[in-house]
Parts: C-alpha cells; sequence; structure tokens
C-alpha cells in the first residue's frame, strides 16, 4: 500500500487538509465556547423547547454538534484523499 | 426476590462474560498486547474507546454533581466530549501513520531524543496512576457497598478481576471486553434515566424531557426546577458564581487534556489505518455521547425529585417501624421521610438534624438547613430508588458502575505496563530486547501495577482527596503532552530542544499551581486571574506552546530524516523508515 510520496501532490493535500481542519474547528469553538460561555447571556433570551439556548448548548447542543463535526470531517478527508490519490 | 439476589445476579454474571471473552481473546505477541494485532474494526475500537474513557466519575459522580452545580456543571459535559473533535482532527489518524505503539514512543522518535522520551514516560505514568487510583477507590466503594464487605477487601476483589483480563488478554482482550463492558454500563445508564424522564415529563427520551413540560402542568421542566431552587434560596438552576473566564479555562484544561491523555491516544493505535482512526474517534463520541447527553436530563431530575420528596417530609426514627409510622403520617394528611433516604442514611452519606426540633425536614439554603449530610456520589446509584423502579434496575446499576470503574482502570494499565516495558526497557535501558522478553516484562509490569494502584486505592480513600488529584491528570496532560504531539505533526520546524523545554514547562508549572492552591494556600482569591487549579493546565498550555516555539526557533532545525517522517505521516499510505527516526524499530 505505501507509495512514493513524489507521485502525489502532498503541499497541495496538506494545504487543504489544514484548511479543512482550521474551518471545523471555528465551528468546534462557536458552539461550545461561543454559545455555551461567551454568548450564552444572549442566547438564553431564546428557548428551544423549555430550556434557555445557551444553558441548552452547553450541555447539550454542543456534544450533537461535536459528534456531526467529526462525520462531516471523516467524509470530507475521504473525498480529500480521492482527488490526491492518497491511499488511506 | 431479594435486592441481594438481582445485585449478586448482574455482578456475576457479567464478570463471568467479562473473563471468558478475555480467556478467548488472550494475547499472543506484543502486538496483540500492545495495540490488539492493529486490526480492531472503528466501530467496536469505537465502543471500546468510550467505556476506557467514561470512568466509575462519568458513571456515579458526574451526573449528582450536575444536579448541585446546575450550568456550573457544563464544564464537564462540554470538556469531557469536545476532546475529541480535538482527537480526531489532530492527532489520532497522524499518530496511528506514524505506526508505533505509545505516545513516549512518538515523542521520543520525533525528538530523536530518549530524554525528551523519558520526560513523556514520567508525564504518562504520573497521569495514569492518579488516575486508577480514583477508578479503584470506586470499585472498593462500590463492592463494599452491595456485597457487604469490608472496602479493602472490595478493593481486592476487583484487583483480582483486573489482573485476570488485563494481564492475560493485554490489549486484545481488553478490548473485547471492553465492548461488552460498554453495553452493560449503557444499558444500565439509560434504563433508569427512561422511566425518570417517563415519570417527571411524561417524555421516555431523557434528552426531549429535559426540554420539555412537566408532566401534566404547563411549564418548563427547568424553570419549574429554577423557580423551586430560587425559592429555597439555592442558585438558579440554569446559573453558575464562578466567573465566565474560569468556566473557559475548566472547559479548555478537561477538552486538550481528554485529548492528551495517553489512555485515550494509544486506543487509535489498535485500528488499522488512518482513516479507520477518524471513523472510530467518531462512533467513540457518538457512544460517550449517548451518556453525556442523558446525565444532564437526570441531574436535573434528580435536584427535581429530591427536594420533592425530601423538604418538608416529616422524619422517621431509625427504630421506629417504617411502614407503621408512613402509613400513620400519611394520615394525618403529611408527608412521610422516603425509604431509600433511610436507606442511604445508614451508610453515611446522606444525614440530617433537626435544628428547630419540629419533627420534619427543611432543606434550604443557609444555616437552618437540616440536610447537613448529601454527598453527590449517591445520586446515579439511588436514583432508581427514588422513582421507585423495580430491584433488577438496582442491581443493573451497581453492575454498571463496576464495569465503567474496571474498564478504565483496565486501559490505564495498558498505559503503565507499555509504559514500563516498551519505553523504558526496551526503548531505553535494555535494547537487546526479543519480543517475548518484552512481552514477559509487560505482563510482569501489569501486575505489578495493579498491585500498587490497589495500594492507592486504599489509601487515597482514607485522605479522601482523590476528586482533588484527578485535576492534576487532565491539567497535566493538557499543558505537558498536548502541545508535543501537535506541533510535532502541524510544525515540521519543530525540533528537540523546543520539546524538551514545552514538556517541562507545563509539567512543571501546573503541578507547582495545582500543588500550591490545592494543598499549601487553600484561599480561592489568591488564584491567578480568578483561575482555578482545575483550569490552569489551559492557561500553562498555552505558555508551554509559547516556550516550545521560542526554543525551537532560536536552536537548529531537526535532521532531514525527522522532516520526512513529518510529510509521510500526515499524508496517508506514505509512511516508509526513516533512518535516525527509526533506527531501533520500524513502523507497522
Amino acid at each position: 500500500m505505501t507509495h512514493n510520496l513524489a507521485e502525489i501532490d502532498a503541499k497541495g493535500y496538506w494545504r487543504e487538509v489544514v484548511r479543512l481542519t482550521l474551518s471545523l474547528l471555528v465551528i468546534w469553538f462557536v458552539v461550545s465556547y461561543g454559545a455555551g460561555i461567551l454568548f450564552r447571556s444572549v442566547l438564553d433570551q431564546v428557548s428551544i423547547g423549555g430550556a434557555p439556548l445557551g444553558f441548552w448548548f452547553a450541555q447539550n447542543g454542543s456534544i450533537y454538534v461535536f459528534v456531526a463535526l467529526i462525520f462531516y470531517y471523516c467524509r470530507a478527508m475521504n473525498r480529500l484523499e480521492k482527488k490526491y490519490g492518497v491511499e488511506a | 426476590m431479594s435486592q441481594d439476589f438481582w445485585t449478586y445476579f448482574w455482578v456475576v454474571s457479567t464478570f463471568g462474560t467479562y473473563i471468558a471473552i478475555a480467556l478467548w481473546a488472550r494475547a499472543g505477541s506484543t502486538d496483540d498486547f500492545y495495540v490488539a494485532g492493529h486490526d480492531v474494526h472503528p466501530v467496536i475500537n469505537g465502543m471500546a474507546t468510550a467505556a476506557d474513557w467514561m470512568s466509575a466519575a462519568s458513571f456515579l459522580s458526574m451526573a449528582g454533581l450536575i444536579a448541585f452545580l446546575g450550568y456550573g456543571g457544563s464544564v464537564y459535559l462540554m470538556g469531557w466530549t469536545g476532546g475529541y473533535v480535538l482527537l480526531a482532527l489532530l492527532l489520532a489518524p497522524f499518530l496511528r501513520e506514524f505506526g508505533k505503539f505509545t505516545v513516549p514512543d512518538f515523542v521520543g522518535d520525533r525528538y530523536y531524543s530518549t530524554t525528551a522520551r523519558l520526560i513523556a514516560v514520567i508525564c504518562a505514568l504520573f497521569v495514569s496512576f492518579t488516575y486508577i487510583a480514583g477508578q479503584m477507590k470506586g470499585v472498593g466503594v462500590a463492592f463494599s457497598g452491595f456485597l457487604g464487605v469490608d472496602f479493602n477487601t472490595g478493593i481486592m476483589i476487583g484487583m483480582a478481576i483486573v489482573f485476570v483480563y488485563a494481564v492475560l488478554g493485554g490489549m486484545k482482550g481488553i478490548t473485547y471486553t471492553q465492548v461488552a463492558q460498554y453495553c452493560v454500563l449503557i444499558f444500565a445508564y439509560t434504563v433508569p434515566a427512561i422511566f425518570i424522564s417517563l415519570i417527571v415529563t411524561g417524555n421516555p427520551i431523557p434528552q426531549l424531557g429535559f426540554i420539555s413540560n412537566v408532566k401534566g402542568e404547563d411549564i418548563s421542566m427547568l424553570q419549574k426546577l429554577n423557580n423551586v431552587v430560587t425559592d429555597l434560596g439555592f442558585m438558579e438552576y440554569t446559573q453558575t458564581n464562578k466567573t465566565m473566564f474560569d468556566v473557559f479555562a475548566i472547559t479548555g484544561a478537561l477538552m486538550f487534556g481528554t485529548a492528551g491523555l495517553p489512555h485515550v491516544i494509544i486506543r487509535f493505535f489498535t485500528v488499522s489505518s488512518a482513516g479507520a482512526a477518524r471513523v472510530s474517534a467518531g462512533w467513540a463520541l457518538v457512544f460517550i455521547a449517548l451518556l453525556y447527553t442523558t446525565a444532564p436530563a437526570v441531574a436535573s431530575f434528580a435536584r427535581l425529585n429530591f427536594i420533592d420528596t425530601v423538604n418538608e417530609a416529616t422524619y422517621i426514627a431509625d427504630d421506629a417501624d417504617y411502614d407503621a409510622e408512613a402509613a400513620a403520617i400519611v394520615e394525618a394528611g403529611g408527608k412521610p421521610i422516603p425509604k431509600w433516604f433511610k436507606d442511604w442514611e445508614k451508610t453515611g452519606l446522606l444525614g440530617i438534624t433537626d435544628k428547630n426540633g419540629d419533627g420534619v425536614i427543611q432543606y434550604h439554603a443557609g444555616d437552618s438547613n437540616e440536610v447537613t449530610k448529601l454527598d453527590r456520589d449517591i445520586f446515579v446509584l439511588a436514583n432508581p430508588s427514588i422513582a421507585g423502579l423495580p430491584g433488577w434496575v438496582i442491581g443493573l446499576v451497581v453492575a454498571g458502575g463496576l464495569a465503567a470503574a474496571l474498564s478504565t482502570a483496565a486501559g490505564l494499565l495498558m498505559v503503565i505496563s507499555s509504559s514500563v516495558s516498551h519505553d523504558l526497557c526496551r526503548r531505553t535501558f535494555f535494547k537487546g530486547m526479543t519480543d517475548q522478553q518484552e512481552l514477559l516484562t509487560a505482563r510482569g509490569a501489569a501486575a505489578g501495577a495493579v498491585i500498587l494502584a490497589g495500594i492507592m486505592g486504599m489509601n487515597t480513600a482514607k485522605l479522601g482527596f482523590v476528586a482533588q488529584v484527578v485535576a492534576f491528570a487532565f491539567g497535566l496532560a493538557a499543558a505537558s503532552l498536548f502541545p508535543v504531539i501537535v506541533l510535532g505533526i502541524f510544525w515540521k520546524r519543530m525540533n528537540r530542544e523546543g520539546a524538551i523545554a514545552s514538556m517541562l514547562t507545563g509539567l512543571v508549572t501546573t503541578f507547582w499551581y495545582i500543588y500550591h492552591f490545592k494543598f499549601v494556600d487553600t484561599d480561592a482569591s489568591h488564584w491567578w486571574l480568578g483561575v482555578s487549579p482545575e483550569g490552569i493546565g489551559f492557561v500553562f498550555m498555552f505558555l508551554s506552546l509559547a516556550v516550545g516555539v521560542g526554543v525551537a526557533l532560536v536552536t537548529a532545525p531537526p535532521p532531514q530524516d525527522i522532516q520526512d517522517l513529518v510529510e509521510d505521516i500526515r499524508v496517508p499510505g506514505t509512511r516508509v523508515p526513516h533512518g535516525i527516526a527509526d533506527a531501533e524499530m520500524l513502523p507497522e
């Protein structure tokens, strides 16, 4: 399975990986530290069901987003690997 | 059937299963022993990782903790799940691609330095031992409480069981027993939660019950809880008295600490490829999230139920006939103290003082509060009885708690034994060891670690400071291990000098701060920037990063072999051996 590094555009691949990683980490930061902590008091003025939104993000919502983020990352990485001919 | 029958039934049958699985999946080589032959299916590995991760603290203590901290408890929920995003995106796939066994392996090879390897071993051992002592304590509490044996005997029973499957089975045995343990613990956690959610809100799904109205009333459950606790003079449930910066820092320390914990990272070496490592982290978080999104619901229901059943209840003395007295109180229009309250009172974890002598319990904030002893750890165990669930559910919860504690203890033992036999013996001091000798040493080290952990468990119970010591584990992992691993992957220029400086900075500053403010000066107003010892690892992580980068920039760049190695682990499928990086051992 090992193939030669020279055959692939490793630099281009890595640049895209880093860009993907950073954009997902921004979402990760926004739903937890952002919605759950920094902007909680603003979000708490809105309710989801019977829970203040900021509080809900801190205790439940952020966790759902975390799960979605990882699976999205898996899909996006598989696409990238195909695009650059990388054999995982 | 009696309660004892069901407890024995669940504990014996689940433990029998664990041991049978361990014997079936015995390890035959060092590869099997450390990384289960590198061929565990991602979903299976995800489940095992979840069981490994969720300890007695997650299972038994967390919901009770949140019940009393309210919003403040969010730090555990976000912190202990968000770390998996960091693991999946920044660490797991690359470390798998690197292709060796342990965290010190990576640090030692990437930074071409025995010193760096040794410091990483020290960090890994320190983190793992503080953690495992807490697990053994949990095992001791569960056994002594429910099998009616002495606390130390309880720990010894736990030691014997972990010994059988960790020492014989290695990572392979552990992985498959952890799958069974996950099933037991998640079933044991969700069944009572569903019943309680139905009782309180009429919705069978706890996550939805959490945001629903109280059954038969036109008010949301959380709003009612806020009203009830503020009426009694407590802080509103959806608020906290911690500063925003402290909440931020504690969440950060727990998240980055999770991503830096050796016993979590080591799990991603067991799958077949970088791609499998990514998927595996996703599944691990799914299985963890099942429990972690249920916990805040359980917490709020428990707080509401507790106040509802205990406040203004008429006390019944220990020597009185409970059933007759309770009937008489109901007859007179009063509310008798619940039966489960009397049961837990016997353990000394719950207690009242009738300060105004009226025979009725007043529970509220302030000096005249009559519930004078309330250990938060009892809530998950007491929940089924609070909700009046049948005896088999209560027994199941005990088996679940033990599964959580034992699976985590076993995973930690693997880190300790591989640190000693692989990193210390084979890669540092006795380089000529054969595979067979190393396997023998690993088993010996695991055996030694079981005994040491048991002794630590017995002693920490007497000192009662496990909860405080656990802060060490996360803070140190965040400040000392996380930065060098991430820099090692994402910054090619990072070198030996930078890594050593960074790990030492994180280790020394965090250790000092926690030690100082936990044991020497316990005055919270002296904390730097208002950051509690639990959160300081997050702050010092940035210091450790800065020192590492600074030192690396003024010293020589790493050799070409190392830079090539970094290029390789970034692109799946390109890993080949590189001179000095792999001089003593080739990647798999």
